[in-house]
């Protein structure tokens, strides 16, 4: 195979797995929500199907199928059904640009008495030199697809859950934009690579306290108030409790998706779980070193797995990277918890209380963050 | 160039996927009976009394010029934050400083106005 056909295959591929992985995953989380809130609330949560509950979701999915489809009477059938599909792009093309483990390097090899390699391989379906604003950029495409459902059911629940939504959103994604520039200023990158290089730099000190430890140089020691800012405006980008106005039972049934039903809600959730891992993907890449682990560099990971499992430079780059994407996934799985343990610890916002959050106490504290963090780096040097 | 085309054919397979998962619901249903009330508007149970889409508090609309107003200009602080640190570096960190001091300073005369002419409160 030439290299350009083997580059197309082998991208072409990575973009697959990748998206399927993300929508495989959504599953587990809908597990580890309802175990979860069961477990919070003293209760059992779905046990009978399968060992702890666990293939419920299969039943669900085959649930989900049979049921019938139909267009309520004055929906307006093209934005109707393009509302759901809307919602999986942003999550699916955000998730694909962020690394997930760290680039492995193959030596050349021989195979059938052919030549092969060497090859660069990273493990993110593109890479995007402007990481991060491709990110926001994407992601905000997300305001559309509330708007569309709403208006495509005609029906006043659903109208009002939208516009709800979609204001709550655009107004936290200043919030979130403007928590992410002090991480940027510190990093002076924006692609998600170089701000991993950057975190995996031993940490020298911290508080004033003198220390060395490897790859330990993560974003939260430099920017605490804009991590906090940055992930409680998560939560509100991706209308989960506290935040969840939109969808608040009492009074507007269940917001913008009221009309919909079957797989047209399954991709719902696809697409809400989806922004919920991109959303915690980002705040372990951006303040939590991504795939690193504390106190082993890379390619200490490397050395030791090489010797342990008595393996050749090749076998263990590969092995390495499984180990990183496993370290990547518990980080991320750590705070898709917090998700759900949030919404069992803190009661609603009101609407008023809400938008006077974001606009009137997040955004000055971000601006707050930026201005300390340029007079801190200008004074205190970091350079 | 790469990624752009990369993120490109992902757009469009994303939206062929999902488009062919709802051709399966519908294919999958096909034996649905369709009737005047069940395709009708949930309103708690009681029959209609608007169709379609109703009249929307302004509100919204001025929530979304004031975030296109601000979010511009929070785009304009990218470039600015992604070379503060070589400007910094190179002993320009006051002057780059004081010419996003001016920048910032409109931003935040303009949050304290509308926060002040009362365009962010809600009732």
């Amino acid at each position: 195979m030439g290299q350009d056909a083997f580059e197309i295959t082998i991208n072409t591929a990575k973009m697959l797995v990748i998206f399927l992985l993300m929508v495989q995953l959504v599953p587990v989380l809908v597990w580890i929500e309802r175990r979860g809130s069961a477990f919070i609330q003293s209760r059992l949560g779905p046990n009978r199907v399968g060992p702890l509950g666990l293939t419920q979701l299969l039943a669900d999915a085959v649930k989900f199928l049979q049921k019938e489809e139909f267009l309520p009477e004055h929906g307006q059938g093209l934005i109707f059904y393009a509302a759901p599909v809307m919602a999986l792009i942003p999550a699916a093309l955000a998730f694909a640009s962020i690394p997930l483990s760290a680039p492995i390097h193959i030596n050349p090899f021989l195979w059938n008495g052919h030549k092969f390699g060497p090859y660069d391989f990273e493990f993110q379906s593109f890479h995007f030199g402007v990481g991060i604003v491709y990110v926001l950029g994407v992601s905000s495409l997300g305001a559309y697809s509330l708007l569309m459902a709403g208006w495509g059911s005609s029906n006043k629940f659903s109208l009002m859950g939208a516009l709800r939504a979609s204001a709550q959103t655009i107004s936290y994604e200043l919030a979130l934009g403007l928590s992410l520039v002090g991480a940027i200023m510190v990093f002076g990158t924006f692609d998600f690579s170089q701000m991993i290089q950057f975190q995996s730099q031993p940490l020298t000190s911290l508080l004033g306290v003198h220390m060395s430890i490897p790859a330990m140089n993560w974003g939260i020691f430099y920017q605490p108030l804009g991590a906090l800012l940055y992930f409680a405006s998560t939560f509100a980008e991706t209308n989960r409790l506290p935040f969840d106005l939109p969808e608040a039972e009492g009074e507007l049934v269940a917001g913008y998706h009221t009309e919909y039903g079957g797989l047209k809600m399954l991709m719902f959730y696809i697409g809400e779980y989806g922004h919920m891992m991109v959303g915690s993907a980002l705040m372990v890449t951006f303040y939590f070193g991504g795939y690193l682990i504390p106190g082993l560099t890379v390619a200490q990971v490397h050395s030791h797995l090489a010797t342990w499992l008595h393996l050749g430079a090749n076998p263990a780059a590969i092995v390495t990277a499984l180990a990183l994407h496993v370290v990547f996934f518990i980080k991320v799985f750590f705070f898709l918890w917090v998700f759900v343990w949030v919404r069992w610890t803190l009661p609603r916002f009101r609407y008023d209380q809400l938008m006077d959050l974001g606009w009137k106490t997040m955004l000055p504290w971000a601006l707050a963050n930026v201005l300390l963090t340029a007079g801190w780096m200008l004074f205190k040097g970091m350079h | 160039m790469m990624p752009l085309f990369a993120a490109l054919a992902l757009l469009i397979f994303v939206a062929i996927f999902g488009s062919a998962l709802l051709i399966v619901a519908k294919l999958l249903s096909s034996r649905a009976k369709p009737s005047k009330v069940k395709s009708e508007s949930y309103e708690c149970g009681l029959p209609e009394q608007t169709t379609g889409n109703t009249k929307t508090p302004i509100k919204f609309y001025l929530t979304a010029i004031l975030f296109i107003l601000f979010d511009i200009e929070i785009i304009f602080m990218y470039p600015w934050a992604v070379s503060f640190r070589e400007f910094a570096a190179r002993g320009a960190g006051l002057y780059i400083f004081g010419v996003m001091g001016v920048f910032l300073f409109v931003f935040i005369f303009g949050l304290f106005w509308e926060v002040k002419s009362r365009a962010l409160d809600w009732e």
